[in-house]
């Protein structure tokens, strides 16, 4: 039970074409990732899955049928959207029961399964309660009770976390998470958070502009981006990249470099510079290095108790086994 | 020393919104006033304010002389079946509106608004026509129908602008939990939507109440609603202020205490979306 696979699916709005001609598999009960900068089309690709826009050409199947024009209502999806879309006039019960009051429960099976819910989601105290008395992550999980107790073929969720703060995220990240881990159904998350992406996918689609510019395991991802675009993308901070002479060394037009696997260190090293700010996180510090003649600002990444300041000078190593090369076109060479 | 100039200020102020109001209202006080004068007191030069002989005679002549309970009844059935019909159809017609424009809605939207600057007796004689050929000539349903049409375009531009406030998201969701387009708007539109359309529900009422063009000429003695009642106490054997204005007085009562009790609501509904 859900199986999702897209065959060649379009879609345009008048003249602009958001998302050219796109083929994906997701299998069944896997985790996966749509992540993107914003306006990349992942959304749009949600909403195509979802039944919410109509695609402009190809096929949407669903667990071998062909839902590509099937009512959002018939695809037995559940999605939880950024905004938690709660209804306001509704108290949590009603909300969490609203998906099976619309499929015909009866009363005694609709209580059963919203306490369930509420119990699973820790709810059990605000059933009556109405959406606005909530705090956000209340309002989060009542979103996410409304789509589990429907017992979907697949859970879509279109960014949920970016409304709460930074605190509440990371634990929410956990329990969807963990959601995931006993439930075991297909879910497709979309967010801009390569954070969020890398520590809860199975698999991660990393798309610009209506295109996947790679699938894979987070790690394959981490280790293997297939162009600059998603060695960009996943990681933070960011991958260091530098051009001319230097990559030429490599045989490359341009060579990537993780932050984490160059080492700094006050006397010796293939590369130079000075440093123009350190951000000192106490478990790792970041060294911001400028005057390299290698690119504006090289990033580095050591341990918390490594103390160079603005202005000193630092002597940078590469780790050459795990320098990534890319050709002109930015796609990487094996 | 800013404190005292704001007090002084909102004294002002105040006292300007009571003049206004009180001017607003006079005439309809003085309709009141009159019609517990008499006949000859109603005409009096300089006229009488509030020390002359009270009665209710007018009431008691009015009264007698013709039927307002039917009157009464005709309004309301004219008034509530028209605003319901308006809002059968506005509901669903302000719903595409807001949720799913196409590239004509604004351009529709303000065609709907453009017919209400017709005359409205620019269309009398072929509506009339109309309802001879179709037996509707003082009738009530006739009415009901008139009065929904011509306030239609103010039900749909008023709920567009209250749906136009609801996330379209809720909506979705609604959709994806497996709700049709008819539970859709049942559940969730419409309940979230409640003082929008109970604004508008009001406003129309009040329009339908007060129409007088239509239901003065499309009516006889059948269906005829208060205006007509009111209207019958203008001419025929000369002007009777006192009994006009008694007549007045009953028509518009109901109406008055309408507005009187759902004030707040009516101020809400026309200024939603205004201030947030």
């Amino acid at each position: 039970m859900g199986r999702i696979v897209l065959d060649k699916v379009t879609k345009r709005f008048g003249d602009v074409e958001v998302i050219p001609p796109l083929d994906l598999t997701i299998e069944e009960g896997e985790f996966t990732v749509f992540v993107g900068p914003s306006g990349c089309g992942k959304s749009t690709l949600l909403r195509l899955i979802a039944g919410l826009e109509d695609v402009t050409d190809g096929l949407i199947q669903i667990d071998g049928t062909d839902a590509t024009s099937l009512a959002p209502a018939k695809r037995r999806l559940a999605m939880v959207f950024q905004s938690y879309a709660l209804y306001p006039h509704m108290s949590v019960r009603k909300n969490i029961a609203f998906p099976l009051k619309m499929a015909g429960l009866g009363r005694a099976e609709i209580k059963r399964r919203v306490d369930n819910a509420a119990s699973v989601l820790n709810l059990t105290d605000y059933l009556d309660r109405r959406p606005g008395q909530l705090s956000g992550g209340q309002r989060q999980r009542v979103a996410i009770g409304r789509a589990i107790v429907r017992e979907p073929a697949a859970f879509l969720f279109d960014e949920p976390l970016s409304n709460l703060d930074a605190a509440l995220r990371v634990g929410m990240r956990l329990e969807i998470s963990e959601l995931h881990e006993r439930l075991r159904t297909t879910m497709i998350y979309v967010t801009h958070d390569q954070v969020e992406a890398m520590t809860m996918a199975d698999k991660i689609v990393v798309l610009q502009a209506g295109v996947i510019e790679q699938v894979g395991s987070p790690l394959e991802l981490y280790k293997a981006p297939k162009n600059k675009f998603v060695a960009g993308f996943i990681g933070s901070p960011k991958m260091n990249f530098v051009e001319g002479p230097e990559a030429a060394k490599y045989g490359a037009h341009t060579i990537g470099i993780r932050p984490e696997h160059i080492e700094v260190s006050a006397d010796s090293g293939a590369w130079s510079g000075v440093v123009s700010v350190s951000e000192h996180l106490g478990s790792d510090t970041f060294f911001h290095v400028h005057d390299t003649g290698l690119a504006d600002s090289i990033t580095v990444r050591a341990d918390g108790d490594v103390g160079f300041r603005h202005g000193d000078k630092v002597f940078l190593q590469p780790r050459e086994e795990l320098i990534h090369r890319f050709d002109a076109q930015g796609q990487r060479i094996e | 020393m800013a404190r005292a100039v704001s007090n002084r200020r909102r004294a002002i102020n105040t006292a300007l919104a009571w003049a206004v109001g009180l001017l607003i209202f006079f005439p309809i006080l003085w309709t009141i006033l009159t019609s517990f004068k008499t006949e000859g007191q109603a005409i009096a030069d300089p006229p009488v304010f509030l020390f002359f002989d009270w009665t209710l005679e007018n009431y008691a002549i009015v009264q007698e002389r013709s039927n307002y309970m039917r009157f009464l009844m005709n309004s309301i059935i004219i008034a509530g079946g028209s605003t319901l019909l308006g809002i059968i159809v506005g509901v669903p017609a302000a719903w595409s509106m807001a949720f799913v424009p196409s590239r004509r809605t604004k351009d529709i939207l303000m065609w709907m608004l453009s017919t209400k600057m017709l005359p409205a007796v620019g269309v009398l004689y072929p509506i009339y026509l109309l309802f001879i050929q179709l037996g509707l000539l003082d009738s009530r349903l006739g009415l009901v129908i008139v009065l929904m049409l011509i306030n239609l375009p103010i039900i749909i531009w008023m709920l567009y602008t209250y749906f136009k406030e609801i996330p379209g998201e809720i909506l979705e969701a609604a959709r994806m939990d497996g709700a049709s387009l008819g539970k859709e708007i049942l559940y969730i539109l419409t309940p979230m939507a409640i003082p929008g359309i109970a604004s508008t529900i009001l406003l129309n009422i009040i329009l339908a109440w007060n129409e007088a063009f239509w239901t003065l000429n499309l009516t006889a003695a059948k269906a005829g609603p208060l205006t007509a009642f009111i209207a019958s106490y203008s001419s025929p054997e000369g002007l009777f202020y006192a009994k006009l204005s008694a007549a007045s007085t009953m028509a518009i009562a109901p109406i008055l205490i309408l507005g009187w009790f759902s004030q707040k609501q009516l101020v809400r509904g026309l200024t939603f979306g205004a201030v947030k």
